[in-house]
């Protein structure tokens, strides 16, 4: 007769959970994590009380003038004091609430656009909103006094160029994109020539032709604002870069589509449009996004053909004789506003990716 | 005739003859405006300039360059310029994207995380930006000449650039030289036969530490071989300057600074991504075939990973060379600052210029794109 | 590969095409200036006593001042000018491409910039020549002791020129650290990425002024250059090139005949014959240029005479302190020399 003895009870493996097993685990589990970790350590400290104390500790926020920044630390005065000037550049003070305005505007469309059902209604209100936009910013009807270009500057420059840059540059860059995945010899070669040699010379060679070269190709009387030939090289510059983007998504459209499309009689515009197209940019709206960074970030290149954009005027005022020597502060004003802007876009487009990839599972 | 319209044929050639009278049109009425402007602002055209004097210095050149050279060698020299730049930000810049991307992976949470935050900060903050901030921030507070940081009296840092001292150009220097060459190459060669080996036998052969071993003899035995002459030349302070040794000016090391570091980014993505992507089953195949961590490392996963990484990274070397162009904001003397800066200064003609330029670029991303197609050609998976 | 080849055919076909077509457009500036509204010029903007802008974003500065008053001279208003900033380097440019009416922008007026670049110079505003600054620390008393020293300028200048020859025909070393911006040069000065700044002379007075601590600098006394600075117009609008250019005399011919903004309205009535040609009592010479014949009225009201725009802007009275030198004029010991209005 088998003799059936109670097996000791197990204890929770509590050594596998708490604070204490997460930290061997995670940060002490060989001698060289231990290395590891002290260098992440030393890393932190190297790095962090020093910032602290220099940003915040020994800081200065309150007054107006260079004297009141007597902390041994950044002198945030200095950045307040220009706060205007980084925003609007030289947009006159009495006229900043219409680009206030079309800031608002852009938050309603927003809020507008997670209840609206209909895709075309959606594309319409865009539409309006940039329309009413421009109208708003440059002014010259309805009794709003006209602003020249030449005043547009800092942030909301740089907002236009990038906005317009990816508008611009989305009808273009799907066309060339079609173009390069036709069947046409011709024009597949047109649009292969166009986008490999976009993308092989940097914004700036690009940025030089259209601010030198532009006026010459077009007759005596013909002459375009700075700003507006800087938005139409980026045009073509990001256009280039949008059309390999989509067409990495049409690549990823299954050939049957193609043939089913063609299968039920649809013409090539409407089984692009209806079939193709809305499938692959599906896919490819993570990489836009990508692209739409990227961009954002080479406006700042527009410096170097003399229109103030943000990092500009952070550096014209910089130059302010009264306020010399602080550009560092103005310079880690840029950074923040930059870092969030394409931080919070990179993660939309993380996010994006994963809604998108439920249904490609 | 309508019939004729419905030939999708017919329609595809309209379209495309469509499509180049417009182009040709649209090309030349832009010639046409460009010809008669020009020729009513009496604007020079033409590449003779290119055998003018140029008249204005270039603080760094590889090759030799005074005042009375052509702008065509200012060409060369802006070219020049921009391929050691494009050089040094692309070895720096591999290295840094492999430790990160690699740390990123790191089963130290710390680890991981502080990589995961450098990439996040680094890649969201504009290029020139970054480099703005080195070259005006960083740089300038060094010290003046006179209050240099000195290590061990060789090397200085101040606010005119980083001192070292160079060997002076002699048998032995161009012998030890030599003989690194002579320990890559015969490291190659023996990898390559401890890999056939291993084919037929089956037997390993531990390659490592014979290179490394080659590389630390051969350099030894060059110096002697070559008369032990090595000659340092040490930079020290003459007047207003350093004088000797080689020098590292600001803007090239701000430069350096700033694509090495968002470079980096890019690649240490590239990197993670590649080894990510090695789906998990081939990790556990390896493991249960019986092979250790490293040999399943070695054999299974990276040569996976790099089929995936290179790619993207190339694309990233490529990049970088296109933003070596954001140096005219410093002022490091590469082609755009000199020669698409100031010689366009100084005979104006923007057209010729700017297009040479472009070429340039033109012909160096053709290179790399006929490099990745070699590459992509060669790791193709051989299906057998 | 097909798209080499398409590259190289696409090439030849720009060639092609840039290499045919060949019709001449008019070029009328002056109707194009009055169909706009404003005179478009470029300016440094950021060059005390030149160019710069005021806080309260007004242009202020003798070469401002000629824009001005060209815009009098074609509008009767000063105020219709259009101001384009331009560095250095794009300014010729700019002027090329029609981006621009006129250049006055202390430019110095040179062979090749005249001859092979379609500009015209339409006279002298400004008698100038290349100097260099230092730290007084520095110990240097002369030009000939800088042998190695590192030199900050402004690129795209002739600047960068005159310090080569200067330095090799005196056979010295240097090195040569040049920016966009005369901000970055000041800049790179003040915090000793350089030891010495090189510009035209009138510019180091003005940028010593910008430093923390001007006294601390001093100017070196050798002039190394010829540096002739004045307003650019494009070759081929022989029209637009002489309002320019009488504009300019008519402000230097005001001072010579002491036409000044108080005085204006009185010498409407003298029986000086040079003055009532001037200010278009008698004859008709502005309307030989397009213009009214008191075409200098509202220049003379609304921006002044010569000399009082030197001094307003540049000379004694303003912050630069800058004597009048060369500039002033030919019967007061200077060599600024204006034909005559007949």
């Amino acid at each position: 007769m088998a003799v059936y003895s109670k097996v000791e009870q197990r204890r929770a493996p509590s050594n596998t959970k708490g604070i204490l097993h997460w930290l061997r685990d995670n940060l002490f589990s060989t001698p060289l994590n231990v290395a590891l970790t002290a260098l992440g350590i030393a890393i932190l400290f190297w790095v962090i009380p020093p910032f602290v104390k220099w940003a915040y500790t020994d800081a200065n926020f309150a007054g107006s003038t260079r004297e009141d920044c007597s902390g041994g630390g950044a002198c945030w005065v200095f950045v307040r004091m220009k706060i205007d000037m980084f925003m609007y550049g030289f947009y006159p003070s009495a006229e900043r609430w219409r680009i206030n305005t079309v800031y608002g505007f852009f938050f309603i469309m927003m809020v507008l656009f997670k209840y609206l059902k209909s895709a075309s209604l959606k594309i319409l209100l865009a539409h309006v909103y940039f329309i009413v936009g421009y109208f708003l910013v440059s002014g010259g009807f309805f009794g709003l006094e006209h602003v020249p270009t030449d005043k547009w500057g800092g942030l909301m420059l740089t907002i236009v160029v990038a906005a317009v840059g990816i508008v611009a540059a989305f009808p273009l860059g799907v066309i060339l994109a079609l173009g390069r995945a036709s069947h046409l010899p011709i024009i597949r070669s047109i649009s292969v020539t166009y986008i490999e040699f976009i993308r092989g010379v940097p914004l700036i060679t690009i940025l030089f032709m259209s601010s030198i070269i532009l006026p010459l190709f077009f007759p005596e009387g013909v002459t375009f604002d700075k700003l507006l030939r800087a938005l139409i090289g980026i045009a073509m510059f990001e256009a280039a870069y949008i059309a390999e983007n989509i067409r990495g998504g049409l690549q990823s459209i299954p050939k049957g589509q193609y043939e089913a499309a063609d299968a039920i009689g649809l013409s090539y515009w409407q089984k692009m449009g209806l079939v193709i197209l809305p499938q692959a940019l599906k896919v490819a709206i993570p990489n836009l996004v990508g692209v739409s960074i990227a961009l954002f970030q080479d406006t700042t290149l527009v410096m170097i053909i003399g229109l103030f954009d943000l990092l500009a005027m952070v550096r014209l005022s910089a130059a302010d004789s009264y306020w010399l020597g602080y550009e560092t502060e103005g310079y880690v004003f840029v950074t923040f506003i930059f870092w969030f802007f394409c931080y919070s876009m990179s993660n939309f487009s993380q996010k994006l990716e994963k809604r998108f990839n439920t249904n490609l599972r | 005739m309508l019939a004729l319209l419905r030939n999708q044929k017919v329609r595809g050639i309209l379209f495309q003859f469509l499509t180049v009278v417009g182009l040709v049109a649209f090309l030349w009425y832009i010639g046409n405006n460009t010809v008669a402007n020009i020729e009513q602002r009496g604007i020079q055209t033409g590449f003779d300039f290119l055998s003018g004097t140029a008249g204005f210095g270039i603080d760094q050149s590889p090759i030799s360059y005074t005042e009375e050279d052509t702008h065509g060698r200012v060409f060369w020299v802006g070219l020049l310029n921009t391929l050691i730049i494009a050089f040094v930000g692309i070895v720096l810049a591999t290295l840094l994207g492999l430790v990160i991307g690699i740390l990123r992976l790191s089963k130290n949470w710390l680890i991981a995380k502080l990589a995961r935050t450098y990439v996040d900060f680094f890649r969201n903050i504009p290029l020139l930006l970054q480099l703005l901030f080195w070259y005006n921030v960083v740089l300038r507070a060094m010290p003046s000449p006179k209050q240099s940081y000195a290590f061990f009296d060789m090397f200085f840092i101040n606010n005119r650039g980083l001192y070292f001292p160079l060997p002076d150009y002699n048998t032995t220097f161009f012998m030890i030289l030599g003989s690194f060459v002579v320990a890559l190459m015969a490291s190659l060669a023996l990898n390559r036969w401890s890999n056939k080996r291993k084919e037929n036998t089956g037997q390993d052969f531990a390659v490592l530490p014979w290179a490394l071993g080659m590389f630390i003899l051969f350099p030894i035995l060059a110096y002697f071989l070559g008369g032990a002459n090595l000659v340092f030349s040490f930079p020290a302070l003459m007047g207003f300057n350093f004088k000797g040794g080689k020098t590292l000016s600001p803007e090239f090391l701000a430069l350096t600074f700033a694509l090495t570091i968002y470079t980096a980014t890019f690649i240490a993505e590239a990197v993670r991504s590649g080894i990510e992507a090695v789906s998990h089953g081939q990790k556990e195949a390896a493991t249960s075939l019986g092979l250790s961590n490293y040999q399943s490392l070695k054999l299974v996963v990276l040569p996976q990973a790099i089929r995936i990484a290179i790619p993207p990274i190339i694309n990233q070397y490529l990049n970088l060379t296109k933003n070596s162009s954001l140096a005219t904001a410093v002022g490091y003397p590469e082609i755009v600052t000199v020669f698409a800066g100031t010689s366009l200064n100084q005979v104006g003609q923007a057209i010729e210029i700017i297009m040479m330029t472009m070429l340039v670029y033109l012909f160096i991303s053709l290179a790399v794109s006929a490099l990745l197609n070699w590459f992509n050609h060669k790791m193709k998976i051989k299906e057998r | 590969m097909m798209l080499r080849s398409t590259i190289v055919k696409m090439s030849l076909a720009t060639v092609a095409v840039l290499s045919f077509g060949s019709t001449t457009l008019s070029a009328d500036t002056l109707s194009d200036v009055q169909k706009n509204g404003f005179v478009k010029c470029g300016v440094d903007g950021g060059l005390p006593g030149f160019s710069e802008v005021g806080s309260d974003g007004v242009y202020k500065g003798i070469d401002v001042d000629l824009c001005r008053a060209v815009a009098a001279a074609v509008f009767g208003d000063a105020k219709k000018v259009k101001y384009v900033a331009l560095n250095a380097k794009e300014r010729l440019t700019a002027l090329q491409s029609g981006e621009i009416d006129m250049l006055s922008r202390n430019t110095t007026w040179t062979f090749t910039r005249d001859a092979s670049l379609g500009l015209n110079f339409a006279g002298v505003n400004y008698y100038d020549g290349q100097g260099f600054m230092v730290n007084k620390k520095l110990g240097v008393k002369s030009a000939k002791e800088l042998d190695g020293a590192s030199i900050c300028l402004q690129t795209g200048t002739t600047t960068e020129l005159n310090v080569a020859d200067y330095f090799r025909s005196n056979k010295m070393k240097y090195k040569l650290v040049s920016y966009d911006t005369n901000d970055q040069v000041l800049k790179g000065y003040e915090t000793g990425r350089c030891d010495v700044l090189t510009s035209d002379q009138s510019q180091l007075y003005g940028l010593r002024i910008k430093l923390a601590k001007p006294d601390e600098s001093i100017v070196l006394p050798e002039v190394i250059s010829k540096e002739p600075l004045g307003p650019v117009v494009r070759q081929g609008d022989d029209k637009w090139f002489d309002i320019v250019k009488w504009t300019l005399y008519g402000m230097l011919n005001a001072e010579e005949a002491g036409v000044t903004t108080a005085n204006v309205d009185a010498m409407l009535k003298t029986d000086n014959p040079d003055i009532k040609r001037l200010l278009g009592v008698e004859g008709q010479l502005g309307e030989q240029l397009g213009l009214k014949k008191d075409f200098m009225v509202p220049v003379l009201k609304q921006v002044g005479n010569y000399g009082e725009s030197f001094e307003a802007t540049v000379g004694v009275g303003s912050p630069l302190k800058i004597a009048r030198g060369y500039n002033a004029l030919w019967n007061k010991g200077g060599i600024q020399y204006a034909p005559p209005f007949r």
